[in-house]
């Protein structure tokens, strides 16, 4: 399968220095490490399943609340997990998700994973609307990757994708909060904590007040596990 | 499983590559033909076939704002003073309190002192060299907080009010919620500051301290155990996600405890150095943005290193002493970094306590090691210094990353430099270094009524306690009331160091990596520097209070992805 091919004229862009990208963007972009400032994304392309192209800011971040991971579709080691366990959470959080939480998986192996791959995936696995599956020029993803800290310390760990970082990132944008919970975490947890990035109509001059010490939490539909 | 080489189904050798990409430019170049942004990050290339890649490096971080060393004092902390809380505190919630199980043997411990500290952004000048005062979240404005006093058989209450930021209107790292925890506190679960019991402004907590020894009502009825005694405290954020960034950010303070051996007065009891001669040091390492406002990485998991070195709130200050003893009371506040410590003349450090627990005796040692979370006390003697002699507090212990230490000892021309003594006076010295501090109490590992094993592992990025992660509403361990277990920490979690912390009463290290443990191991302790590849046998008590109470990884990094779980204590 050709990813040339099949990203055509997109993947020629990618290909611009990720140096060059960044510094036409104008603020600074990271912190330290090269990991992103949540001041300032950069805006990466990307095309989702759906075969549409995607600015990673402007139209995956800017302004929302997000849930966010890496992953590709031939994981046989923890994605299964995290995707299982997100749709639990599109389960729990219902119709939120596409209006107040939107879900983007990318992948880590863009050559193998191709729009149409990741569409016939979605469908597969039942993925809803608000959940949007990514590749992209690998450089772009690389960059995606290590700008999110989705990266080990160790050079070699970091090289063998069978040991990618199995975070889910979840954070909204315009409040530069960000949090990042094991994908193997227990979804009904996950889906409290995404709601902790919602400005809840309801909520109170303190923002959400006190918890219940002895509270289980209440999701709409949701189980407490 | 080895992934594909990079960039091999890609075949762009000759194309899109800028031109200060190609091999052999550094980021100087590349800055110098304006092809790098300002992020600090590097655009580095290996071969021709392989695409760009973004190595993180050490020395890419964009570094904090220079600061000349030695130019501030260093600040004694404030001390926390007894006011009258309105409305009184109560047995149950009262108005205006954060909901919260009743505390738990109130009418026996009634408060008899009580103070209020208030959590709000302020600002804080942690040196004058930054370009602006930088932006905190801090108890009472003071960056550490007031420091609290406290005194055996003296029940408190601290009123813990949030004044912070509403979370509508709060933007950027952490989260305007708290959960106010006393470090090694023998503490009631409805005071411990739980993780899941967090509240936002203008909700207050009402903590209680009865200051009460361990054993009172169960082995060492009714006044507990003289030698479970505790000494230096802390208390600090522990929201649980946001635990980091929020202590990070200030949420933290200190807290001394006497007793009638450790008095505080070099009059009486053991005559350790007391008062203006008693400091507590909390070290945390920062890193500022060239504004001067503090940085915080919400993008790495692994854990976070500063660059700038503070001590109770000033980057390098300078402290000028008597030449006499001294207590130094070392927090170290994390979130990430581990230290050893030297005295750049040589001098030794009289090791007294360990995590806030005096030694069976004291031990005189060349360097002092502290992970996070643990505090070390120790006594140094100036009294053979010359006037004027300027003395470093190096920190010589190498770490590079959220790992924790390389296992390398720096030289001592490369150690970090945190804090330099100056000998400027005499002063009289009535304090002595006893043969002896405190026994340590008498234990029984073979009356253990269960061993529990915990592993602490990372698998694919992800931090685990026995392949699970921390879930507020699951408890992992049910031990009963008055009952003690044997608990085995592992760590082969390959390279990683974990300074694990268990609540309500300290442990005693029984075994480490099978062997016995020597020195200063040889006592009370509530966090343990679980190191690569390393097993450690714990005997634990869970006396007196019932309830839900944590444990954790204090690479506050760490334990914000979830490398922390519940156990509750029951009837
Ligand atoms: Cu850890």
């Amino acid at each position: 399968m050709n990813f040339l091919a099949r990203f055509g004229a997109y993947a020629l862009s990618g290909c611009l220095p990720v140096a060059l990208v960044l510094s036409t963007d104008g603020p600074p972009r990271t912190g330290p490490g090269g990991h992103f400032s949540p001041a300032g994304f950069p805006n990466l392309l990307l095309r989702s399943h759906e075969g549409k192209e995607v600015r990673f800011y402007d139209d995956l971040l800017k302004g929302k609340v997000v849930v966010l991971h890496f992953f590709y579709t031939r994981c046989d080691g923890v994605c299964p997990q995290t995707v299982e366990n997100l749709l639990e959470v599109q389960r729990i959080l219902g119709e939120r998700v596409g209006r107040d939480v939107f879900l983007h998986s990318i992948s880590l192996k863009p050559d193998e994973d191709p729009p149409e791959r990741l569409a016939a995936y979605a469908k597969e696995v039942g993925a809803g609307p608000g959940w949007l599956f990514l590749t992209g020029e690998v450089d772009v993803v690389e960059r995606l990757r290590r700008g999110l800290g989705f990266v080990d310390p160790d050079p070699e760990v970091d090289k063998d994708k069978s040991q990618h970082v199995g975070m889910v990132l979840f954070g909204n944008e315009a409040r530069q909060s960000w949090v990042a919970c094991p994908g193997g975490s227990s979804p009904a947890l996950m889906a409290e904590q995404i709601l902790w990035m919602v400005p809840e109509p309801e909520e109170r001059a303190g923002g959400g007040g006190p918890t219940d010490p002895d509270r289980t939490p209440i999701l709409p539909g949701g189980k407490t596990k | 499983m080895v992934s594909k080489r990079k960039g091999e189904s890609f075949r762009r050798s000759k194309k899109g590559l800028a031109p200060g990409a190609a091999d052999g430019l550094g980021r100087r170049d590349l800055l110098k033909m304006g092809l790098l942004a300002t992020g600090g990050y590097l655009v580095a290339r290996k071969g021709t076939s392989s695409p760009l890649i973004l190595v993180r490096r050490r020395d890419d971080f964009p570094p904090s704002p220079p600061t000349t060393p030695w130019a501030v004092a260093l600040p004694m902390q404030q001390v926390a003073q007894n006011v009258a809380l309105n409305p009184a505190p109560a047995e149950f919630p009262v108005q205006g309190e954060a909901p919260r199980a009743p505390h738990q043997k109130w009418s026996q411990f009634l408060p008899q002192k009580t103070y209020e500290l208030v959590a709000a952004e302020t600002t804080h000048v942690f040196h004058p060299d930054l370009p602006a005062p930088s932006t905190v979240w801090s108890f009472n404005g003071m960056i550490p907080g007031p420091l609290i006093k406290a005194n055996y058989g003296e029940p408190i209450v601290v009123r813990f009010r949030n004044s912070l930021p509403t979370v509508a209107q709060h933007v950027g790292p952490g989260r305007p919620e708290i959960s106010i925890h006393l470090h090694n506190g023998h503490t009631a679960s409805e005071s411990d500051g739980n993780p899941a019991d967090f509240y936002a402004t203008p909700f207050f907590k009402d903590n209680h301290y009865p200051n009460v020894l361990a054993g009172f009502a169960s082995t060492h009825q009714p006044n507990g155990d003289p030698n479970e005694a505790l000494s230096s405290l802390w208390y600090h954020d522990h929201r649980f996600d946001f635990t980091a960034p929020n202590v990070y950010k200030g949420l933290a303070g200190m807290y001394s405890l006497f007793d009638n051996l450790d008095t505080g007065n070099e009059l009486t009891g053991l005559q350790l150095p007391s008062g203006a001669f008693d400091v507590p040091l909390f070290f945390a390492d920062k890193l500022f943005q060239a504004n001067g406002q503090v940085f915080f990485d919400t993008f790495n998991f692994d854990g976070l290193l500063g660059d700038k070195d503070t001590v109770n709130g000033k980057i390098q200050p300078y402290f000028n002493v008597a030449r006499r003893k001294y207590r130094f009371r070392m927090l170290n506040g994390g979130p990430s970094r581990f230290y050893e410590f030297f005295l750049s003349n040589g001098l030794p450090f009289i090791h007294i306590s360990n995590d806030g627990n005096l030694l069976p005796a004291p031990i005189t040692k060349e360097s002092l090691r502290i992970s996070v979370a643990e505090r070390i006390d120790a006594i140094v003697d100036f009294s053979n210094c010359s006037i004027g002699e300027e003395i470093i507090l190096q920190n010589r212990l190498e770490q590079e990353n959220g790992r924790g230490p390389t296992g390398h000892l720096l030289d001592p021309d490369e150690a970090r430099e945190v804090l330099k003594f100056v000998v400027t006076s005499d002063a009289d010295d009535f304090s002595e270094v006893p043969a002896t501090l405190r026994t340590l109490p008498t234990i029984n590992p073979n009356g253990a009524a269960a061993t529990r094993t915990w592993r602490f592992e990372r698998t694919n990025g992800q931090w685990a306690i026995n392949g699970k992660f921390f879930n507020p509403n699951e408890i992992r361990a049910t031990p009963k009331l008055n009952t003690s277990e044997i608990w085995i920490l592992k760590n082969n979690s390959g390279g990683w160091s974990h300074p694990i912390h268990i609540h309500l009463e300290e442990f005693r290290v029984q075994k480490i990596n099978n062997q016995d443990p020597q020195g200063t191991l040889v006592s009370r302790k509530d966090v343990i520097e679980l190191g690569p590849n390393t097993e450690v046998k714990l005997f634990m008590q869970f006396r007196d209070w019932l309830g839900k109470y944590p444990m954790h990884c204090h690479n506050t990094v760490h334990e914000d992805h979830q490398m922390m779980l519940r156990w509750d204590v029951i009837p």
